[in-house]
């Protein structure tokens, strides 16, 4: 730790690059921390108080896990298939999942509106089984299932590549079939690499905005509450919500970082 | 001991586009120590990986006790896989790597702890059951991978050159492990090597692959006296190897190995029924008997002169007049020059002196 110390001042290029690292260092954390430093406490629980708050908070919570629970159960088979098998058009799968990284939120949910908006043929038919979209909890939800489960496929998938597949093979020759070998080998291995993927993702569906105020404006997750009232009320209202919602964001990424970290000391790989 | 598991393979083809396999017939009888010999790329673990079932054949059968299992998946092999690299599961302790087996066939928890002690024991891996495998070192990480192959009492244990990634000391050592267990325990076993010594050392009979084709087949010794093609006697290499047997030290911190009517002064730890080699390029040949620091000095006749340009080989007879089935016939390697200035020709007389260190024994 002393070594890593001097090691940065160690010669002028390593200065330099400090400096320059250290602009985006406080780029980041000074807004940040800006705002949370912002609202005093009492002001801050105030405003949790407000049910409205309240409900849009737990609603982008609860939105986001279950967006991320479909990911997981369609997504880590998937990432498994393409690391495991070199199916034709494998190139073309990886770019589709990737796509939503660099498609424009709105435009995201503009496209899925286009599916499933109430006059498609897919609205009608969830509309049958009395599910809806549009100005409505699953709206929300497959809004941030899209846009962020590249992360959760990404992760799995890089998971997945760095287990041996001859630990596979010798698992099927002790007796293994493909889902014992999968369940006691492959995955648990993998897991570090998924669960952090699972991290990143809900973190990501936390956040969405652009996607999510497209299909439902109502009922309002945390990110549209704050817009609207930074629209309707100006800066001094938006701040005390903005504040809430960064230090929630920020205390359940740490505390599952923290649960990541200890999995993988656990299993002596620190 | 009951030995196990026939094996017959028929006419097998296996095309993986880069690697293929083709036409392969072999028969391996039931206990016997059986070696596939071949440079890299030749296709060993291919073969190893398609009787496994871990690849599908396109063509041909495989049967073990007379089973087709051409089309069964692994899990219904019952059979043993031991990698060059272990492939120990990292997220699970010494112990449970040996017991995944046992679990997967729902063997009682008591059963399974006490057959993880047998094997754990018979391997001398007993101390570490509790260790993570990653923190092992290579020759106990292929002592776990063996027992946790051997403990599910596989009809067939394929091994995919168990020794190679191990140095040489350890490879030693586990090399004569390797003859034990099976020696105790009659596994039918297929060793995949590109060490032609390992071959010899282990092998009842060898089976040399070439560009996925099986080019000869026989015992050690029949291999390499008599290469069945160019391929064989080059991968196989000109060299001395003779069977022998270990006499004793003659206190100088020798030990004589009697081969043949003669016997060799050699260094070793081994004991007993050995095989050793003498590369020919480590032979000297001289007419008179030479003073020097080499510990085996014989007389032979020269029976063969085999010229290849610039290197000759010479081949001697030692004792000189003994008969071809009791003499022991050593290769050496002289230049064209050595032949020309020595006047070296068919029948001759010439000493032939060796270093103990140049004798390689296993």
């Amino acid at each position: 730790m002393k070594n890593g110390v001097q090691d940065l001042f160690a010669n002028r290029m390593h200065v330099l690059y400090l400096m320059l690292g250290a602009l985006l260092i406080f780029f980041v954390a000074w807004p940040l921390l800006r705002t949370v430093t912002s609202s005093s406490p009492s002001i801050l629980l105030e405003t949790l108080r407000e049910a409205e708050v309240r409900r849009a908070i737990l609603l982008t919570f609860y939105s986001s896990a279950l967006a991320t629970l479909v990911a997981f159960v369609c997504g880590v088979p998937l990432a498994y298939l393409m690391v495991r098998i070199d199916f034709p058009g494998k190139g073309l799968v990886k770019g589709i999942i990737d796509v939503p990284i660099v498609v424009p939120h709105s435009a995201a949910g503009i496209a899925l509106l286009m599916v499933f908006g109430r006059r498609s043929l897919l609205g009608k038919a969830f509309g049958l089984v009395g599910l809806k979209f549009v100005s409505a909890a699953p709206g929300i939800v497959i809004a941030m299932l899209f846009v962020s489960l590249p992360f959760l496929v990404d992760s799995s998938r890089e998971g997945f590549e760095a287990v041996d597949p001859r630990l596979e093979r010798v698992a099927r020759t002790l007796g293994a079939s493909p889902w014992a070998a999968f369940w006691r080998v492959s995955f648990p291995l993998a897991w570090r690499s998924i669960l952090s993927g699972m991290i990143l993702m809900w973190a990501r569906g936390l956040s969405e905005f652009g996607a999510v105020v497209i299909l439902a404006y109502h009922p309002m997750i945390a990110p549209v509450l704050l817009y609207e009232r930074f629209e309707s009320y100006g800066l001094r209202y938006a701040r005390p919500v903005a504040t809430l919602i960064i230090l929630i964001c920020l205390a359940t990424f740490i505390v599952l970082r923290l649960i990541a970290g200890q999995e993988r000391r656990e299993r002596g790989e620190a | 001991m009951t030995n196990t598991g026939k094996i017959q393979i028929h006419n097998l083809c296996v095309d993986l586009g880069k690697f293929h396999l083709r036409e392969i017939d072999l028969e391996v009888a039931a206990g016997e120590y059986f070696v596939i010999l071949g440079p890299t790329g030749a296709g060993k673990t291919i073969l190893l990986e398609t009787i496994a079932g871990l690849y599908q054949a396109d063509q041909g059968q495989i049967l073990i006790e007379d089973q087709d299992v051409t089309s069964l998946p692994p899990e219904k092999r019952k059979i043993g896989f031991v990698y060059q690299d272990y492939a120990l599961f990292p997220h699970l302790s010494v112990a449970d790597n040996i017991a995944f087996g046992l679990k997967l066939r729902g063997v009682s928890h008591a059963a399974i702890n006490e057959q993880v002690e047998t094997m754990s024991e018979m391997l001398h891996i007993n101390h570490l059951l509790h260790r993570n495998p990653r923190t092992l070192s290579g020759g106990e990480q292929q002592r776990v991978a063996l027992a946790r192959a051997l403990v599910v009492e596989p009809r067939l244990l394929l091994l995919d050159e168990p020794l190679s990634a191990l140095d040489p000391e350890t490879r030693q050592r586990l090399q004569q492990e390797l003859a034990n267990v099976h020696q105790k325990l009659g596994t039918t076993t297929l060793h995949v090597t590109h060490d032609f010594e390992e071959a010899v050392a282990l092998g009842d009979r060898i089976a040399v692959v070439h560009e996925g084709q099986i080019v000869q087949v026989g015992t050690p010794e029949n291999v390499f006296q008599r290469p069945a093609s160019p391929f064989v006697a080059r991968f196989v290499g000109t060299r001395n190897i003779f069977q022998g047997h270990i006499q004793g030290t003659d206190g100088d911190g020798y030990k004589e190995i009697a081969v043949g009517q003669i016997h060799l002064a050699v260094v070793t730890e081994h004991e007993g029924a050995v095989h050793v080699s003498i590369r020919p390029e480590d032979i000297i040949l001289s007419q008179d008997v030479l003073h020097s620091s080499a510990r085996n000095c014989f007389q032979g006749r020269i029976i063969d002169i085999a010229d290849r340009g610039t290197i000759i080989y010479v081949t001697l007879r030692v004792p000189p007049d003994a008969q071809e089935d009791t003499a022991t016939d050593f290769v050496c390697v002289i230049t064209r020059r050595s032949l020309e200035e020595m006047n070296v020709q068919e029948g001759k007389r010439f000493y032939l002196a060796f270093k103990a260190a140049a004798v390689n024994v296993f």
